[in-house]
């Protein structure tokens, strides 16, 4: 009798086996490396619960009269500046965006340069947006309100294109064929299709905003942020508690306002 | 003629009053909200004079202290690395800890909190803390991050598990199968891809994240960033803006590729 030939089941082929080998292999690499060559000084390590525990005695127990004399102004320019600056990512974001949609200018040489300035605006932390704005406009919640903006472009401008490039090319079509200008066609053929995107997206980054405008003020870009760096110069650690209790109660409560319009608008 | 078309049938489209009144509403606002934070059109230009010294400073990059530049910037990828690595670790059993169709109410509540509060703080928040607790360098960068990392791969890994199918589970519980392989063998195959696409986007966080913390001492390259800003080297900070720009454009590749091979 002839033995059955026996099959041997497989998920994955040899291929898709060693690329992931590979990864696995080249982030264990990366890793050691890492943890080998990094300066990390012991003593700091093992000296750090003491340090952590002295740090939280320092913050209790709360100065919570300094709320009304000192935070809720900060509080409302940051919510002001959270605001303000993501109204004007959205205005930059509109060209940026239609300029990137692949189905929109099909010009490769824009659709890059789109891309270029959206990556840019991604890659370069609010933080240093903020230290470049300061260093143009001056300390303050203008300079702030600027690198709100400047810093969300990327991600609104990025969602947006890709909305754009996913719309259904039928109504456009219908409306070049009847002859609608340009405008038309945008307002009429593109805006309904990729507005509630739009807004979801606006309402996205807004929640994001609302946290990263509470610390541009480090680096004096105006809002609660300032308030947290003088606290935390003068050592007055039980301050320092209050602020970072009151922006994280304004950040829990921003993001259940977004998720309650999420929940019943889109 | 449009004009006696429109006489004649109206504007094709509804006029929508809600929306119209909505725009209302946020130019209202602008005005309002740019009135509050002194945002006028006169600073703005006076501002235009300061960008276009600022900029003309810029150029062209130096990159002539090319070898503190690449030290930084490896300090910085091997803090991403690190905390990437050990974010994802922990946010393995805090995620599996804060599903709720696992375990009980008064589990999950701690950890779901705990993922609230390293959420809701930006990294910068952690660093200044971790910067006073562990002292200057990049020990406190990576703490900073880990939390940061646990926040983010936390919340989502606990809502992928949220969603998984629970009839394996089931099956596996009633073969009588202990909680440890229930786990290894109903919950983690349902949601491993989903856990490797968001480790592979927090690793890419991270590395934005890692080139920031360096503003309050944390340790990588955003100290050399500060501190060019402050001395108004403005090419040397243009060299350093366009290489954290580069790093972040591969590491963007790179886990574009990871995606792909674990698809």
């Amino acid at each position: 009798m002839n033995e059955k030939p026996v099959h041997k089941w497989e998920r994955f082929t040899f291929r898709e086996r060693l690329a992931r080998f590979t990864v696995f292999l080249g982030f264990a690499l990366a890793l050691s490396i890492s943890l080998r060559s990094v300066e990390v000084i012991p003593e700091f390590l093992y000296d750090a619960p003491v340090q952590i525990v002295d740090l939280l005695t320092r913050m209790w127990p709360l100065d919570l009269g300094y709320y009304p004399e000192g935070i809720h102004a900060a509080m409302v320019e940051t919510l002001h500046i959270a605001s303000l600056g993501t109204l004007l990512a959205l205005v930059m974001a509109i060209p940026v965006g239609i300029m990137g949609a692949n189905n929109i200018v099909q010009i490769p040489l824009l659709n890059w340069l789109a891309k270029l300035i959206l990556v840019s605006s991604r890659s370069v932390n609010s933080l240093v947006w903020a230290l470049l704005f300061v260093a143009i406009f001056g300390p303050g919640a203008f300079a702030g309100t600027v690198c709100i903006g400047f810093r969300s472009v990327g991600f609104v401008g990025k969602l947006f294109a890709e909305a754009l490039e996913e719309t259904d090319p039928g109504p456009i079509e219908a409306l070049t064929a009847a002859g609608a200008p340009w405008s038309s066609i945008f307002l009429k053929g593109y805006w309904p299709q990729v507005a509630p995107a739009f807004w979801g997206i606006f309402l996205f980054r807004w929640d994001i905003n609302v946290r990263e405008s509470a610390v541009i003020g480090l680096v004096g870009a105006g809002g609660i942020g300032m308030v947290l760096d003088t606290a935390l110069n003068l050592f007055y650690w039980d301050r320092v508690s209050v602020i970072l209790l009151s922006i994280f109660v304004v950040v829990i409560l921003a993001e259940l306002l977004v998720t309650s319009i999420r929940k019943r608008v889109i | 003629m449009t004009g006696s078309l429109k006489a004649e049938y109206g504007s094709p489209f509804k006029v929508n009053w809600w929306a119209r009144a909505g725009w209302m509403l946020a130019v209202l606002y602008v005005m309002y909200a740019a009135n509050y934070l002194d945002v006028s059109w006169a600073r703005f230009i006076g501002g235009l004079g300061n960008g276009a010294d600022f900029l003309g400073e810029m150029v062209p990059p130096n990159f002539s202290r090319w070898k503190l530049l690449v030290g930084n910037l490896l300090e910085t990828v091997e803090i991403a690395v690190i905390a990437s690595a050990f974010g994802v670790l922990f946010s393995l059993p805090i995620g599996l800890f804060a599903a709720r169709n696992l375990m009980p109410p008064w589990i999950t509540w701690p950890f779901r909190i705990f993922i609230a509060l390293c959420r809701s703080f930006h990294p910068v928040i952690f660093a200044i803390l971790f910067v006073k607790a562990v002292g200057f360098g990049p020990l406190a960068g990576i703490l900073t991050l880990i939390f940061a990392s646990i926040g983010f791969i936390g919340k989502l890994f606990t809502e992928a598990i949220e969603e998984i199918s629970l009839k394996p589970l089931e099956a596996l519980r009633a073969a009588g199968a202990p909680f440890s392989s229930v786990i290894v063998y109903a919950v983690l195959p349902q949601v491993q891809n989903r856990f490797i696409g968001f480790a592979s986007y927090q690793f890419d966080a991270n590395l934005r994240n890692s080139t920031m913390v360096g503003i309050v001492g944390a340790g990588g390259i955003g100290g050399t960033l500060f501190a060019a800003f402050q001395r108004f080297d403005y090419d040397f900070l243009a060299a350093i803006l366009i290489s954290i720009i580069g790093l972040v454009m591969v590491s963007e590749f790179i886990s574009v590729q990871i995606k792909k091979v674990f698809q």
